[in-house]
Formats: structure tokens, C-alpha cells, sequence
């Protein structure tokens, strides 16, 4: 068997920039995002892929960041939500949260806007039902998730009148 | 605060914003606690007992200690002073030689990594002596020896107590009913999302800088001193914002104190996060309480007297257990009329995770008990819920039989709302097979009225600093752990100086930095810090307005801080606020005030009257609905209705979400959260294991589960504004929580007529219920007994009713008094 190198050296594709990094291959994406990128807005709440804090974008498609190795995402599209925002402007899904009460303690926040992201990228006109049915497997203990779900709506609205 | 406040046209107060911190939470700028690193850090983690009970005979860390990139090990030797949140139980060291729960940690590692923490971890070898394991309170009283803590008030009783306010036997006996039911509430645990977080460093002036996930820097602060032995003031405790609280980051934790000894010991910075698994083994949740309530009701729906005695899990350590366990009984009487109260408490010590405070301490489990009785009064009265409650709530400005003063009370207001609101009348006994409404009540405390320690000094302190930039900069301790506290600071500084929100940055939950406040618990932080932050507004903005009349040519006593600029009405004259600062700057020198609150004398005087003291209570009254599948015995809610009594909402946004959010952990408690454990085989120890450590397994409602929920706030109008709260304005944080798991209890009897009256209300307790039900036999699963607990002879208080001056009548006065009628 081939020894394991120690550490990699990658150049992973994170919020549409090339961020080369160096790390040891064990590490999961979130571990990488967070610790070697110091990208700490993603957030971890069981790094076993229960609660959903950690949810990122590869490729679009949201995935727990806990349960990826980051060497796995090498030459892939990773979006994380300091990637967010449109320059110094909040993404319409932010603005909502924040404006809404979809955001309290704040910490499951990034994950369940990533995953809500990924749900309006592919269906702009999700319905109430789809939206909770996309954010079930983000847990939050502050909101209820009533706030989320009417936090995502009301996104969905302003994205489909910018497209227009 | 002063009638130019109190009258002033409200242009922040009241008003729907969004939070002053909502832009760093939805962009990932907000950081916690495991979001810091330090140059040179190291990792640490702990070595955790696999045992329920067992003395360390001896541990070796000689092969740990020589681990490649291991750079330190500690153990109990390292440790000599012992810590607890509550002055009468400090029983915890940071690392034990005498494991009380599986997961106690006896040992830490401090490495390059954790990876490598963790594989020194193993290298540790500990010989254990197992010693008799105590699973629950009932074995606990059983089990005297060997005792899991050497001090308390026998065996294994952690406290003991017992209050009598008027005779409640003759009560009862006069009584044209007597209502006796047994009742239990499993424990929970908060599940933050945020895993517990604690990064220790020395900083470049030598001292010792704390990072933590905790809800109450002052009181770590206090621990810290004690147990690393040095003076307060070369310890800073940084709370950055909590990723979620509900009471679980209160206690000093272990693993706080060990990661800080380490930085001091090393010289570097140390940071410890715990795993998913370790938060369920620390917990400090909700105590698993069994409860039996006599109560005496005349014919026409009025309580005349109630004994309660309530039984506690404690769990291993004594955390807030002390407290707990009064408030499993001293909030009881603040809802409804009664004239006479006898409350016995006894919380014993168990081999499992401390049990301590989470959202609604200790009310909760009692609440739940006396609101699904009432139901059962009210039916065997023949009398509607909603109006035998209506008939019974208690007055505003009176005093309780446990001489606790209720201030301003919304919740006869609360009930109506949601009758109304829910059509309660249509659908009470009328919805069919299946399908049915409860309604419950609660109270809360807007803060405790007394602090941890005992002390005379104030419960929370604001300072405010101003600048000719025109920036205001407000400092205070209290902590952010997502309730909104920094926005409800930032918005009475705003309301009071006139400007917006955006112009007030709040530094807070820092003691190197900020004036003390005692944290965020028991509902505290809108009335303390909110009462501080008036004061400290007020006085500076009364050197502003001498400035500014100086310069407009006016008096100080007429001009009006309003959207930004400072006006006399009389004759029109106005200066922008900027101008204002800068004049006061040039007047008086550099510009800043300070304000704190101390909560007013309790009325009660007898030894015990400090807990259950606020200085005003919220309420909330709820109808739930629910269906009930007969065949499986599986509980659909569809809707909730919930009013709270909030005095008033200073950003309604926030209390609304306040308030939904409390109605989710409480449903959530009633239908399936439970901190459960096992007993593992024989041959694997038997160990008292947690049934389900994982946020999989722990069941909790997800956005799928959440049933509709219809929020109305109940706000006093002007001339019935608590003058004690700021602004009007109560608690939420805790209060809506209350009465969702009774009302669920009672929309399921209404469903399908039978009565569960333990928590979880779970289909497997639902089926045996139904299953008794087509039997013929008692449609009620519930705890069958409540066991003989040893209290005490009970403290003798008359009450304010029968003309008592809320001291404690000794026995021989009783005796003597006795015998006079005689």
C-alpha cells in the first residue's frame, strides 16, 4: 500500500475563486473550509451529518460538508455563504432572514440559506410545502422554522421579480 | 425611567426592524466561539469515564504524556479547588477522581492537534472501583449508601424543603372537591446548535483571556478566579454571541476550566470544542420531576388550597439544582387564585448528567401538572376550561399565599385572545372522534429577583460613551445567545437619544470591557439591562439637552430627542444630535454615563422567599390542536394559538419569533424530546448510558413538523404599562414555552378521551391509554404512585391574606395560636 502523504496540496474552487490550499488528507471539507481557508461562516453542529449547520454547495447541489473529504472536491464548484452576497449587497435570501426573524441565534443560518439556495436555483417557484420540505434536514432550535420557511418565500419573490 | 421617557413618542420601540445583528448572522461574519483561533494553538480534549459511579484508584499518563505533539496531561492533582455555579453546591472539580455520571471527564490531553489529543487519550490507563449505581430519585431514596456526594442533606438527598403558606389540610377538608393526581415529566436537554466552544489564552499583557460558549460570563469569571486561584481582575471572559442557549451554557463547565489552566500552565493559547455526543453528556436540562397535587376546588370553580410535592432527578452534580428545585413549586400560585399553598421539594442526587436550568427552570414540569388537573376539575365541574380559569386568575398588584407580588397581569386578556382567536367554543368537546383542543396557561419571571451569590450590588450595568464622530458606543455584560439581547440594548439607547439603531454599536458579554450584568438566565436581560440601559441613556442624554438649550437659547427641561435631532417644540429651534454631542463634549468634557439595576425588596421574609421573586411576570395562555390517529396511536397538531402578555414588544419582529420559537421547544417536549437512559448488560459494565446521544436519535420537530402557529401579543395599554419594566416591556424568552405540553396533554383527551399524564405524550402511551379505554379499564398512563419522601416539617408562613408579615411563623406561635382558638 502506498504511504498516505502527510499533507495535499490542492486548488479548490470556493465562491468562484481559486483558493489553493494545503492540508492533511483525512480532513473533511468543513474542516478545510473552516480551518485552512479560516472560511468560518460555514458551521458545525455534530460532524456526523445530522443537523444540517454544515450544508454547503458542490456543484449546485447541497451537501453536508461534514461527511465530504475536501480531496474529493478538488476541480468542483464549492459555495459557501461568505459567497454569498452580492458585493457589499445582501442576496436576497440574506436580506430576508435578517429582515424576517429567519435568523436567530444565527448558526444554523448559513446552512439552511445555502440549502434554501440551492432550492431556489433549481425551482424558483418552490412552494410553501417543497421550501420546508428542502430545509427539513436543517435543524434549528431558536426559530421554529416558521420564520425560515416565510424568510425563503419571500426571497423566492424578489429573485423571480429580478429575473423578470 | 423618567415621565419625559415614559411620554415621548415612540420611533424605534414597537417597531418591526431588523435585528441590529441580523446582517452578521446571514452573511457568516457573526463569530462564536469555535470560530476563533490563535496563532501557536493548541487542542485539548478530555478523557471521559465509562463509568455511571466509580473512584479513579489510581491513573497513570506517563505513556499519554510522552505521546509525539502531546504537550500536556492533567488530572484531578491539578486541580485542588472545587466549583459550582450556586455557592451551596460546589462539588465539582474540573477533573474528578470520582466519576458520578458516564461521561465525567477524569483526564485531559493538550496536543498539536486533535488527532492527536485524541489517540493520547487512549494511552491513558485508569483503574476504576466501580461503586453502586443510582439510575433515579426513586433509588435514590432507596439507596442511601453509598452516596454519590458527601454533603447534602442525607444519603443521597441533594435538598430537602418543605413550605406551608396557611393550613392547606383545613382548606382541603372544607373543600367541596379534592383533586389528587400524580404526575411526570421526563427530562430534555436543550440540543443548542452550537456545540460548547473554549478558547483560553495568555494575552500580551499577561492575563488571561476566556473565549466561551457561555450564557453567563460573570459567573464563569467568579469560578475561574476560584479554581485557577488567581484575582479576578487578571481573568477576561469573552461570551462571544451563543449559537443557542436555552440554559445549557449557564453552568461553568468543566471543560472551560481545563483548557484555561492549560493556557496558563503552557503559555499558549488552548482550545477545546466539544463533540455532539459530549454536549449530550453535559447537559445541565431539564430535570425529570415526579409530581402529586392535591387541590381543593369549591363547587362554583374557585382553587382553596393546594399541596404539591415534587420529586427531582438531579442527575450527578448539584448545578442549579437548589434553584430547580424551588421552582417546581414557588411560580405555582402566580397564575391563578390560592389562598393556601403547601409545596414540598426534595432533589436527589443520581448517577446520571447533572440536570440544571433550561428555558421555563423547573416551572415547566409543575405547570404541565396543575394545567392538565384543571382540565380534569373542569370537567367534573361541568365547567368550560377557558372560563373556569377566567374565574380564578389572579389580580394585578396582589400579593400570592407565597408572598410573591404579581405586578401587571395580561393573562385573563391572553385567554380570551386565544378563545377567540381559535374558536375555542366551536370546537371544545365538539370536533369529533379524533380530533380535539386544550388549552393551558403559564407565567414567567422577568428576571429572578435575586442573584446567584449573595450580594447587594446592582444586576446589570450599562455604560454609554458618546464622541464628537456622533458615534454612541453602549457597553454592557449581558450575552447574546440569539433571544436578541444586543438589539433590545441598542434600541432602548436609540429610543431614549432619539436616533436610529444604526447609530449605536453595543459592546457587551465581556467583563474586561463591559459593566456587569449577570447573564443571560431566567428571563433577566430586557428588564434588568433594558432598566440600566434607560438610565445610563437618560443621564447622558440630560447633559446633551443642557448643551443643546445653552446654544438654542431655550430650557433643557422642554426639548425632545427625536429622529436625530434635538427640538424645542415651544419655539421650533433644533439642533442636529451630532451637533448636540459635540456641543455637550466642548461643555462638560469627554461624554459618558453609566446606569445599573438592582430588582426591587422582595415582600416575602421568611428563609427561601428569594426564589420566585421578579420584578414583573409575563403570561401566556394557548389553545392547541390536535389529531390523534387511533390506530397508531401517532399525534398530528395542525395549529397552535398562542397569546403573551409582553407588556410591550420592543421589536415585534424578534418577539414574535421569540414566542414561536418557545412553542416549538415545547411542543417538541411534549411529542418525543426526551434525555433518556439505559441500564447497558452486565457484562458491558452496567453503565447508566444515554439511550439516544445524537442529534439523529434525539428526536426534535423539523420544519416538516412545525404546525401553523397564530402569535398575538398582548401589550398594556398606557396607564397599565409595569412602571418595572422598561418601557412596558416583559420577557418572551421563556413564558410561551409553558403551556404547550398541557395543552397538548388536553387536546389529546379531548381527541380521544384519554389522559396522559406524563411527559413525552408519546403513540406508544397514546395506544396502551386506548387499549385501556376499550377495556372498560382507566383511560390514564401516568405514573400509578407518587413514593414517601422524607421532607421536613414544613416552614410555617401565614399569608398576606390572613394577615401575615411574610415571616416565617415559628411552631411554638403556631402551637400557641392554635391552642388560643381552641
Amino acid at each position: 500500500m502506498a504511504a498516505v502523504p502527510q499533507r495535499l496540496h490542492l486548488k479548490l474552487n470556493v465562491n468562484g475563486e481559486a483558493a489553493p490550499v494545503s492540508f492533511a488528507p483525512y480532513k473533511t471539507l468543513l474542516e478545510v473550509l473552516r480551518e485552512d481557508l479560516g472560511l468560518t461562516g460555514t458551521k458545525h453542529g455534530c460532524e456526523l451529518g445530522e443537523c444540517g449547520a454544515c450544508t454547503v454547495l458542490v456543484d449546485g447541489e447541497p451537501v453536508l460538508s461534514c461527511l465530504v473529504l475536501a480531496l474529493e472536491c478538488e476541480g468542483r464548484r464549492i459555495e459557501t455563504i461568505e459567497g454569498l452576497a452580492r458585493g457589499a449587497e445582501l442576496h436576497p435570501l440574506q436580506a430576508a432572514f435578517a429582515d424576517l426573524g429567519g435568523s436567530q441565534c444565527g448558526y444554523c443560518t448559513p446552512g439552511v440559506i445555502m440549502t434554501a439556495k440551492a432550492l431556489l436555483d433549481k425551482n424558483p417557484d418552490a412552494t410553501k410545502e417543497q421550501i420546508k420540505e428542502a430545509t427539513a434536514g436543517n435543524l434549528c432550535r431558536c426559530t421554529g422554522y416558521l420564520q425560515i420557511t416565510e424568510a425563503v418565500e419571500r426571497a423566492a419573490g424578489v429573485l423571480r421579480e429580478e429575473a423578470k | 425611567m423618567s415621565a419625559a421617557t415614559a411620554k415621548k413618542r415612540l420611533e424605534v420601540v414597537g417597531k418591526p426592524r431588523r435585528r441590529v445583528d441580523g446582517r452578521a448572522k446571514v452573511t457568516g461574519q457573526m463569530r462564536f466561539a469555535d470560530d476563533f483561533a490563535l496563532p501557536r494553538m493548541l487542542h485539548c480534549k478530555l478523557l471521559r469515564s465509562p463509568h455511571p459511579h466509580a473512584l479513579v484508584e489510581s491513573i497513570d499518563v506517563s505513556k499519554a504524556g510522552k505521546h509525539p505533539g502531546v504537550h500536556l496531561v492533567l488530572t484531578r492533582k491539578d486541580f485542588p479547588v472545587p466549583f459550582g455555579i450556586m455557592p451551596v453546591s460546589v462539588d465539582e472539580y474540573p477533573l474528578t477522581d470520582h466519576a458520578r455520571h458516564v461521561g465525567d471527564p477524569v483526564a485531559a490531553v493538550v496536543a498539536a492537534d486533535e488527532q492527536t489529543a485524541d489517540e493520547a487519550l487512549r494511552l491513558i490507563g485508569v483503574v476504576y472501583k466501580p461503586l453502586k449505581t443510582i439510575s433515579d430519585s426513586e433509588e435514590a431514596l432507596q439507596t442511601p449508601e453509598p452516596r454519590i456526594h458527601d454533603y447534602g442533606e442525607q444519603g443521597n438527598i441533594h435538598r430537602n424543603q418543605s413550605y406551608e403558606f396557611g393550613d392547606v389540610e383545613q382548606a382541603l377538608a372544607k373543600s367541596d372537591h379534592v383533586f389528587e393526581d400524580v404526575f411526570f415529566y421526563q427530562g430534555n436537554t436543550h440540543l443548542p446548535m452550537e456545540q460548547q466552544a473554549t478558547l483560553a489564552s495568555v494575552e500580551g499583557d499577561g492575563k488571561l483571556l476566556v473565549t466561551s460558549s457561555t450564557q453567563n460570563p460573570h459567573y464563569l469569571h467568579r469560578q475561574l478566579a476560584r479554581v485557577l486561584q488567581i484575582p479576578g481582575s487578571r481573568i477576561r471572559v469573552v461570551a462571544p454571541p451563543n449559537g443557542g442557549g436555552f440554559g445549557g451554557k449557564c453552568d461553568p463547565a468543566n471543560h472551560e476550566m481545563v483548557v484555561a489552566k492549560a493556557a496558563l500552565v503552557l503559555g499558549r493559547p488552548v482550545k477545546i470544542c466539544l463533540t455532539r455526543e459530549e454536549v449530550f453528556y453535559q447537559h445541565r436540562g431539564r430535570h425529570p420531576v415526579l409530581m402529586k397535587m392535591r387541590t381543593g376546588v369549591t363547587r362554583d370553580g374557585k382553587l382553596t388550597g393546594m399541596h404539591l410535592q415534587t420529586l427531582l432527578d438531579g442527575g450527578g452534580y448539584g448545578s442549579h439544582g437548589p434553584a430547580s428545585t424551588f421552582y417546581t413549586g414557588v411560580l405555582t400560585p402566580v397564575t391563578y387564585e390560592l389562598p393556601r399553598f403547601k409545596f414540598e421539594a426534595c432533589r436527589t442526587f443520581t448517577n446520571k448528567p447533572a440536570c440544571g436550568p433550561k428555558r421555563g427552570h423547573g416551572t415547566p414540569q409543575p405547570r404541565f401538572g396543575q394545567e392538565v388537573q384543571l382540565d380534569k376539575i373542569a370537567e367534573k365541574l361541568g365547567k368550560d376550561p377557558a372560563e373556569l380559569r377566567l374565574g380564578m386568575v389572579t389580580q394585578p398588584d396582589s400579593l400570592t399565599a407565597n408572598w410573591l407580588r404579581v405586578g401587571s397581569t395580561g393573562l385573563a386578556e391572553c385567554i380570551r385572545e386565544v378563545a377567540s382567536r381559535s374558536e375555542w367554543k366551536k370546537k371544545f368537546r365538539k370536533m369529533g372522534q379524533g380530533k380535539g383542543v386544550g388549552l393551558a396557561c403559564s407565567t414567567y419571571m422577568c428576571g429572578a429577583g435575586l442573584p446567584i451569590y449573595w450580594n447587594k450590588l446592582p444586576h446589570s450595568g450599562v455604560q454609554l460613551l458618546l464622541d464628537r464622530s456622533g458615534q454612541v458606543t453602549v457597553y454592557c455584560g449581558a450575552t447574546e445567545i440569539g433571544q436578541g439581547s444586543d438589539d433590545v440594548l441598542a434600541a432602548i439607547v436609540a429610543e431614549v437619544l432619539g436616533i436610529d439603531t444604526d447609530e449605536v454599536r453595543c459592546v457587551t458579554g465581556d467583563t474586561g470591557m463591559t459593566p456587569v450584568d449577570l447573564g443571560s438566565y431566567s428571563s433577566r436581560v430586557t428588564l434588568m439591562m433594558g432598566n440600566a440601559a434607560v438610565q445610563a441613556a437618560e443621564r447622558v442624554r440630560a447633559q446633551l439637552a443642557e448643551a443643546a438649550a445653552e446654544q438654542l437659547e431655550v430650557l433643557p427641561t422642554g426639548l425632545v430627542f427625536s429622529n436625530g435631532k434635538v427640538v424645542d417644540p415651544a419655539t421650533s429651534r433644533s439642533m442636529a444630535f451630532l451637533e448636540a454631542i459635540q456641543f455637550a463634549e466642548a461643555k462638560f468634557g469627554t461624554l459618558g454615563a453609566v446606569g445599573s439595576y438592582t430588582p426591587p425588596k422582595p415582600p416575602g421574609k421568611y428563609k427561601g422567599a428569594g426564589v420566585g421573586p421578579s420584578p414583573a411576570y409575563s403570561f401566556s395562555a394557548c389553545v392547541l390542536e390536535a389529531e390523534v390517529d387511533e390506530r397508531t396511536g401517532w399525534i398530528h397538531v395542525p395549529k397552535i394559538w398562542i397569546a403573551h402578555d409582553i407588556g410591550r414588544a420592543l421589536n415585534p419582529v424578534l418577539a414574535r419569533g421569540q414566542v414561536i420559537g418557545g412553542v416549538y421547544m415545547g411542543l417538541g417536549e411534549a411529542l418525543m424530546e426526551e434525555q433518556a437512559f439505559r441500564r447497558l448488560p452486565e457484562k458491558l459494565s452496567q453503565a447508566l448510558v444515554h439511550r439516544m446521544p445524537s442529534m439523529l436519535e434525539y428526536k426534535s420537530l423539523t420544519a416538516l413538523d412545525m404546525p401553523e402557529v397564530d402569535v398575538a401579543l398582548i401589550e398594556q395599554t398606557e396607564e397599565m404599562r409595569d412602571p418595572n419594566c422598561p418601557f412596558g416591556a416583559k420577557e418572551v424568552g421563556q413564558g410561551p414555552l409553558l403551556p404547550v405540553m398541557p395543552a397538548l396533554a388536553n387536546a389529546v383527551y379531548d381527541a380521544v378521551g384519554v389522559r396522559i399524564d406524563e411527559i413525552p405524550v408519546t403513540p406508544d402511551k397514546v395506544l396502551r391509554a386506548l387499549e385501556l379505554k376499550a377495556k372498560g379499564q382507566v383511560p390514564r398512563v401516568g405514573p400509578a404512585r407518587f413514593p414517601t419522601v422524607p421532607y421536613p416539617e414544613p416552614v410555617f408562613v401565614v399569608t398576606p391574606q390572613e394577615g401575615g408579615d411574610g415571616k416565617e411563623t415559628k411552631r411554638e406561635e403556631k402551637k400557641r395560636a392554635a391552642a388560643a382558638v381552641v
